[in-house]
C-alpha cells in the first residue's frame, strides 16, 4: 500500500505530461498559468486560516475541550465508546493536526493494536475535519447562511463514526 | 453562522481559563496558533501551485473531462441542476477524484473553484445552494480509500500489521458517504429556501 501511494505523483506527472504532448498542449506555459493560480488561492485562504486556528488555539489550551469531553463522558459510556476516544473523536471535526496529534498519544498508551487504537485508526479513516472545512470553502465565496450543511455533515460523521466502532468490534473482537 | 461559531471559540476558551486560572496559556495560544497558520500557508504555496500547474495541464488537455465522463451518471444524480459541461461540474469532479486518492492538497484548491463557480450561478449570494451543500457535505463524509497517513503512524508505533485497518476503514468511508447522499437527499426535500 506505502508502494501505492509512492506511485501516485510520479504516475500523475508521467500520466498528465504524456497526455499533454498527445494532445499538443504548451504543456510549461500551462504549468505556470496554472501555478499563478494557485498562489492567488493561497492568498485567499491565509486570512481565514489565521482566523480559525488562533481561535482553535485558544479553545484547545484554555482546557475548556478536554472539560466538555469529560461532560459527556457517561452518555458515550452508555452507548459503548471508549473514553479515551471522545477527545479525539470530537477534535476530529474541528483540527486535522490536532487530532493527530491525539492520534498518536493514543498509540503511544494504549499500542496501535489495541481495541481503542484500532477503533481510532478506522474512524480517523471515515471522518473530516467538518468545522475547518466549512469555514474554509464558505468564506472564500462570502457565503454567511449554509442551511442544512453543518447538520448534514455531522450526521454523516455520525454515521461513520458508529460504523467504525462495530466493524473494528466485529472484525478484531474486544471490548 | 461562521460569524458565532469562530467568535464562540474564542470567548469560551477565554471564560474557561479565567475560570480554570490559566490565563496566562491564551496569549501564547493565539500567537503561536497565528505562527503555525503562516508555516501552513508557506507551505501549501509551493505545493498548491505546483500541483495547480500541473493539474491545469491536465485541465487544458482534456484529461479531466475524460476522467470525469466516467464519474457523470453519480454526479448526475447528485447534482441534477448542473450541467456535465459546467466548470462548476468539472472542478467538483477534480475535488473527489483528488479526495478518493487521499490527495487533499489537491483537492482543495478544485474544491474552492467549485465553489467559486457554483457561487456565480447561485442566484441569493450569502445564502448556500442546493449545490453548494450537496457538495460540501459530501466532501466532507471522507471519500478517501486508503488513508495512507494512518497506517504510517501506526507501524511508527510497531503495530504487528498497520494496514490491517484499510479493509473496515474503507467500508466505514462507504458507511458515512452513503449516509452523507441519503440525509442531504432528505434534506433537500425537508428545506426548500
Amino acid at each position: 500500500m506505502i508502494f501505492i501511494s509512492e506511485l501516485i505523483m510520479p504516475l500523475a506527472f508521467v500520466g498528465i505530461i504524456l497526455y499533454g504532448y498527445s494532445k499538443d498542449v504548451d504543456i510549461y506555459e500551462t504549468f505556470i498559468d496554472g501555478a499563478k493560480n494557485g498562489v492567488k488561492i493561497v492568498f485567499q485562504i491565509f486570512p481565514t486560516l489565521i482566523g480559525l486556528m488562533v481561535a482553535i488555539g485558544i479553545l484547545r489550551e484554555s482546557g475548556a475541550l478536554d472539560f466538555f469531553c469529560k461532560l459527556i463522558m457517561p452518555i458515550t459510556k452508555m452507548l459503548g465508546f471508549p473514553n479515551e476516544a471522545v477527545p479525539l473523536t470530537f477534535m476530529r471535526l474541528i483540527s486535522s493536526s490536532a487530532s493527530t496529534g491525539l492520534l498518536l498519544d493514543i498509540f503511544k498508551k494504549y499500542g496501535p493494536d489495541s481495541f481503542i487504537g484500532r477503533l481510532v485508526s478506522v474512524m480517523m479513516c471515515c471522518t473530516e475535519t467538518v468545522f475547518y472545512t466549512i469555514s474554509i470553502y464558505f468564506m472564500s465565496v462570502k457565503i454567511k447562511k449554509i442551511r442544512y450543511t453543518l447538520k448534514g455533515a455531522l450526521l454523516a460523521n455520525l454515521c461513520g463514526i458508529i460504523a467504525s466502532l462495530y466493524i473494528t468490534k466485529i472484525i478484531f473482537g474486544g471490548a | 453562522m461562521l460569524n458565532y461559531l469562530w467568535g464562540s471559540m474564542i470567548l469560551i476558551g477565554i471564560l474557561f481559563s479565567t475560570f480554570s486560572g490559566n490565563l496566562s496559556n491564551i496569549t501564547n495560544a493565539a500567537i503561536n496558533s497565528s505562527r503555525e497558520a503562516v508555516n501552513i500557508c508557506l507551505t501549501m504555496l509551493g505545493i498548491l501551485a505546483m500541483w495547480t500547474g500541473l493539474i491545469s495541464i491536465a485541465e487544458k488537455s482534456g484529461l479531466i473531462n475524460s476522467l470525469s465522463k466516467k464519474m457523470m451518471p453519480l454526479l448526475k444524480f447528485l447534482f441534477p441542476q448542473l450541467s456535465e459541461k459546467s466548470k462548476a461540474m468539472q472542478y467538483i469532479c477534480t475535488n473527489i477524484i483528488a479526495n478518493m486518492l487521499g490527495l487533499s492538497w489537491a483537492a482543495t484548491p478544485a474544491g474552492l473553484k467549485a465553489m467559486e463557480e457554483l457561487q456565480k450561478i447561485n442566484p441569493q449570494k450569502d445564502i448556500a445552494s442546493r449545490e453548494m451543500c450537496m457538495f460540501m457535505i459530501i466532501n466532507m463524509s471522507s471519500l478517501q480509500i486508503v488513508s495512507i497517513n494512518i497506517i504510517a503512524y501506526r507501524a511508527q508505533y510497531n503495530s504487528m500489521n498497520p494496514s490491517e485497518i484499510i479493509g473496515p476503514g474503507l467500508f466505514a468511508t462507504l458507511v458515512s458517504t452513503i449516509s452523507a447522499i441519503i440525509i442531504t437527499k432528505i434534506f433537500e426535500k425537508c428545506d426548500r429556501a
